[in-house]
């Protein structure tokens, strides 16, 4: 491991000022990815910024309803938070779908976001990868890809996003806030993921010198039924093949409001909005349900060994909205 | 200006202050087994994936192999070593023992500290991954078979000594809500931490011997065992709590 310094930050000013004055500076949250990327060599930071006791632990009501969530929130209090179980469930069940108890006492909702591939090519400092290495090559295209993605990739690097709570907050329109020292900022979640093209390396649409301060979720009734559901090689502590988040309003036997958004499909959490378009208006039946899934998936493109994502997925959709459908009838 | 890459800190460890030079790169696992001495906490995956050097740091059940140690300066850390009061040992140290919850011993301190902080978990209601209902209004769930799996699916156990931990874990929830002074007002943020039938108090009765004490004590299996024990423990699919099929569920022989 590089050796690197380490400064603890106290305001927001103070780690912007820090993260601007040096671009091999890393913040440090729970450090349950940093640190194990620095470990593997993969993450070379010079200095550390340790974020944790910065005032952005809290997450607020926001006036007219919504949820702001402080960056340095850890998983384990958002996903125990009262408003997130209430309002919006399925963000509290993608968060304790995600790691273990213990990471997630530690894991942060700002490095949650910033959290990098599981690939093994990009965790693998021998092996070649795009990403890690621009225009070393992507091993995975040819390789070990079982997990790799279905939509939205490119031949330079097929990698997904490893995030279950990114899904959720997908899906319900969340917006990344941010600091940097010219002030603050924020971008959509749909827009904070750059898409892959031909330069993988480059992940995120957040400003160089830029701090995550949290995440505004706006007013959705409709995630009060809302559902994720993981599936993944073992029963607990795994990461996803294939996930999904789900909220659906019926009326009168007809779809009035829908949220889709996949996980472990693509290089950032995939909202559906092809199979969101398909469903609005129309009936909420399994048939119109496996159409929507079908008008989203037609655009998959799949690798020798990762084809079933696409049958997984769509069983995702078909089975969750007809469960919420069926609680919704009740 | 050079920055400076070690840092003189000073760890507060079961209650002891120790102050100590460390180089910045030094987690606090390291710090703990090789500066403090402190080896109850063991190195598995030294990558979070196995839980064996799980700690409590300000109560929260942490792995001790993702944090820096110059990051845990200021904050409140509890080993494996710091868990007993005296010669008394943990309600759930107790447990393990009575109930055989573990065979070689090497991720007993972390299965441990890791339950200690589940059942404090549960009983402050948080909800669980296979908690059914996880709206505030449901209520907290009962700490069945499923959700112990769940909630400790963090700790791998290679010997497989699930069935049992389990049961230690029940026993242990189900001694300390009978200690625990019933909430005041049941709201919706902390309903009654009602856990489920431990399939009684009469487990098998351990041995008590010095090998169990020093298992539970963490002072078992110190070094060696760090290649064995490695991060293949953590990638076996079979290896988590809840991973199991009817097998699992039959051998807990708990009523859920």
């Amino acid at each position: 491991m590089r050796e690197f310094g380490y400064q603890r930050v106290f305001d927001v000013s103070g780690a912007v000022a820090l993260l601007g004055s040096d671009p091999e500076a890393r913040c440090l949250g729970g450090g349950t990815n940093l640190v194990d990327l620095m470990k593997g060599g993969v993450e070379r930071p010079s200095q550390l910024i340790d974020v944790r006791e910065l005032p952005l632990d809290r997450i607020d009501a926001r006036g007219g309803g919504g949820l702001r969530i402080g960056a340095t929130v850890t998983n384990s209090e958002l996903a125990a938070h009262p408003e997130v179980r209430r309002h919006y469930p399925a963000l509290a069940q993608a968060v304790l779908a995600g790691a273990s108890g213990q990471l997630r006492n530690m894991a942060t909702v700002g490095g949650n976001l910033l959290q990098r591939t599981r690939c093994g090519y990009f965790t693998d400092t021998s092996k070649p990868c795009n990403k890690r290495d621009p225009g070393s090559g992507c091993p995975a295209v040819e390789g070990e890809h079982h997990n790799h993605a279905i939509l939205g990739a490119s031949a330079h690097c097929v990698a997904v996003h490893p995030s279950d709570m990114g899904v959720a907050l997908s899906a319900f329109d969340a917006v990344v806030e941010y600091e940097t020292a010219d002030g603050p900022g924020e971008v959509p979640l749909a827009e904070f993921y750059l898409p892959v093209g031909e330069t993988p390396h480059l992940e995120t649409a957040l400003p160089s010198g830029a701090l995550i301060t949290g995440i505004a979720l706006p007013p959705a009734p409709v995630a009060a039924r809302s559902r994720y559901r993981k599936v993944r090689e073992r029963a607990s502590y795994a990461f996803a093949i294939g996930s999904i988040a789900a909220a659906l309003d019926v009326r009168d036997g007809m779809v009035s409001d829908v949220r889709l958004a996949f996980g472990a499909v693509a290089s950032r959490p995939w909202r559906a909005r092809e199979a969101e378009r398909a469903l609005i208006g129309g009936p909420a039946s399994a048939d119109a349900f496996a159409a929507a899934a079908d008008a989203e998936l037609s655009a998959a493109e799949t690798l020798p060994h990762n084809g079933y994502k696409v049958t997984l997925m769509r069983n995702l959709v078909v089975a969750v909205l007809a469960e919420l459908a069926e609680e919704g009838a009740r | 200006m050079a920055l400076s890459t070690s840092s003189v800190i000073t760890l507060n460890v079961n209650g002891e202050k120790h102050t100590l030079p460390v180089d910045h790169r030094t987690t606090l696992l390291d710090a703990l087994r090789e500066h403090l001495d402190l080896t109850g906490s063991k190195k598995g995956c030294d990558h979070g994936q196995c839980g064996a050097c799980t700690v409590l740091i300000d109560g929260r059940r942490s792995v001790a192999c993702l944090q820096l140690a110059v990051a845990a300066e200021g904050r409140v850390i509890t080993t494996i070593e710091g868990v007993a009061e005296g010669e008394r040992l943990h309600p759930v140290q107790q447990a393990f023992l009575d109930l055989d919850g573990y065979q070689c011993g090497y991720c007993t301190p972390g299965q441990i500290c890791s339950a200690i902080a589940v059942i404090e978990e549960h009983a402050a209601g948080w909800p669980s991954a296979v908690t059914a209902d996880i709206r505030p209004e449901a209520g907290v769930p009962a700490l069945t078979a499923d959700e112990i799996r769940e909630r400790m699916s963090g700790n791998l156990c290679r010997c497989g000594a699930y069935v049992s931990i389990v049961q230690a874990v029940a026993r242990a929830a189900e001694e300390e809500a009978g200690a625990r002074p019933a909430p005041a007002a049941p709201g919706p943020e902390g309903g009654p931490s009602g856990s489920a039938g431990a399939g009684g108090g009469d487990g098998v009765a351990g041995t008590g011997g010095a090998e169990d004490t020093a298992a539970v004590n963490g002072a078992g299996s110190t070094a060696s065992a760090g290649g064995a024990h490695g991060a293949g423990a953590a990638h076996g699919a079979g290896g988590t709590h809840g991973a199991g099929g009817a097998d699992d569920t039959e051998g807990v022989g708990m009523a859920v």
